[in-house]
């Protein structure tokens, strides 16, 4: 378990690449970082010139020791500090952060049971580190990940999660690519039962995504049969 | 080098450090949103005696309910000011019941629980709320009821509450234990432990 750092600590952007349109990866060194679980959230904390801060939190798309974080960023059309994130800062610019945060939304390489990620676009990035982590620590436990999402240029760490060893299902809302096998559309409880891990005891779901997404998945995994307390959940945004 | 320009659309009194203005309502939970039936519901209060106070829906919707207008603090950094409210005070529910212990858990629908000393949640500072906005609280947001305690981090305010433990101690309840503070004052940044 990884404490938090308590206060804020100073990150410098040292990698940046564009994910989609909308989204951009960020790595950022940060001296003194204790490490973190996957499924783990840091606060950012930006300053103006002249002293006005604004503080987010963004989900970590990477974990374990070390001192380089990194984070997958969209723009909100109407953000604050999102297309600031996205567009403008530059390598070497340098931001503050404060955490890891939150240790219930974490997966461990000690967890055993089968495990099934639900992610709704961008909620995908906890879902990603987990899935790195179960990678690398080469878990004999089942993880795969269903991945809804408007068409396929929205996807984030595609060609990462299309790897052959990757067990990800894509779902898409809007656009599929041509002769794709199901219409668009919103993820069902029949598409569920199809595509995701049937309940059994120990097994877990993670769903991380829009708060409307998250509630429509969480409510169709319990009817068909899921334990609520089997479904951990992450949201973003109102309703 | 990028300069941060920043909105400044936050910058008001009443926003506690480190906190922006939020138009909409955001939903943080844990684990899925349990559907309950008010004919199933029911809030207890349980002491040291062993003895439970406890209110069916109709019993609970019977006692003064108060309207109430605060400001909300979510520890993730969203404020929304001037929310509308209908709700029972804790002083109505605590009315009758005798303890000398100085904390409370509060337990939820869902197996959610958050901890919170007594003499924070009398005087008119905390109430199980069941109407936003005027209208019924949908469960996403802790419907049929959830606690009210907006002078705390929003975690506090227990979503489907479903009863209040006395407790000796100040023991942790859920995030509490998965690293929040053991209080959550928005004024003091008690975020994190």
């Amino acid at each position: 378990m990884n404490r938090s750092s308590g206060g804020w600590l100073t990150g410098t952007l040292v990698n940046a690449v564009p994910l989609t349109d909308s989204a951009r990866s960020l790595t950022f060194r940060v001296p003194g970082w204790p490490g973190n679980d996957a499924g783990q959230h840091v606060d950012i904390r930006l300053t103006a010139p002249d002293g006005y801060q604004a503080v987010r939190s963004y989900s970590i798309a990477t974990a374990g020791e070390g001192e380089a974080i990194e984070l997958a960023v969209e723009r909100l059309p109407d953000g604050e500090v999102s297309p600031f994130l996205v567009d403008e800062l530059e390598i070497g610019d340098a931001v503050e952060l404060r955490g890891p945060l939150g240790r219930w939304f974490v997966w461990r390489p000690e967890q055993t049971g089968p495990v099934q990620l639900v992610a709704g676009g961008s909620g995908v990035v906890p879902l990603v580190a987990m899935a790195r982590v179960h990678t690398r620590a080469e878990a004999l436990s089942a993880m795969q990940l269903l991945y809804s999402l408007r068409g396929p240029d929205d996807a984030l760490y595609r060609e990462e999660l299309s790897a052959e060893d990757s067990k990800t299902t894509w779902h898409y809302t809007r656009i599929a690519p041509p002769g794709w096998p199901r219409m668009p559309g919103r993820l069902t409880a029949q598409d569920l039962v199809r595509e995701a891990l049937p309940y059994e005891d120990g097994v877990l779901t993670y769903i991380c995504g829009p708060t409307g997404f998250v509630e429509a998945v969480a409510a169709a995994m319990i009817e068909i049969g899921h334990a609520a307390d089997s479904i951990r959940t992450e949201r973003f945004g109102g309703i | 080098m990028a300069i941060f320009g920043g909105r400044r659309s936050g910058h008001d009194p009443a926003l506690p450090p480190g906190q922006h203005l939020t138009e909409s309502f955001p939903v943080l939970s844990a684990g899925p949103t349990p559907a309950i039936d008010t004919d199933d519901w029911a809030f207890f209060i349980s002491t040291e005696s062993g003895k439970t106070h406890s209110w069916s829906w109709d019993e609970f919707r019977s006692l003064p309910a108060e309207d109430i207008t605060v400001d909300i603090h979510c520890v993730t950094s969203w404020s929304k000011l001037g929310t509308s409210w209908r709700g029972v005070s804790l002083d109505t529910l605590f009315a009758d019941v005798d303890t000398s212990r100085d904390y409370v858990m509060a337990h939820s629908y869902g197996g959610y629980t958050t901890n919170l000393p007594l003499e924070e949640i009398l005087e008119g500072r905390a109430w199980v709320a069941f109407d936003f906005d005027g209208e019924p609280l949908d469960p996403e947001h802790g419907g049929p009821a959830r606690l009210l305690v907006p002078h705390l981090y929003f975690w506090k305010s227990a979503k489907w509450v479903r009863g209040l433990v006395m407790h000796d101690q100040n023991d942790p309840g859920f995030w509490e234990q998965y690293g929040y503070d053991l209080h959550g004052d928005p004024w003091l940044e008690e975020r994190y432990a």
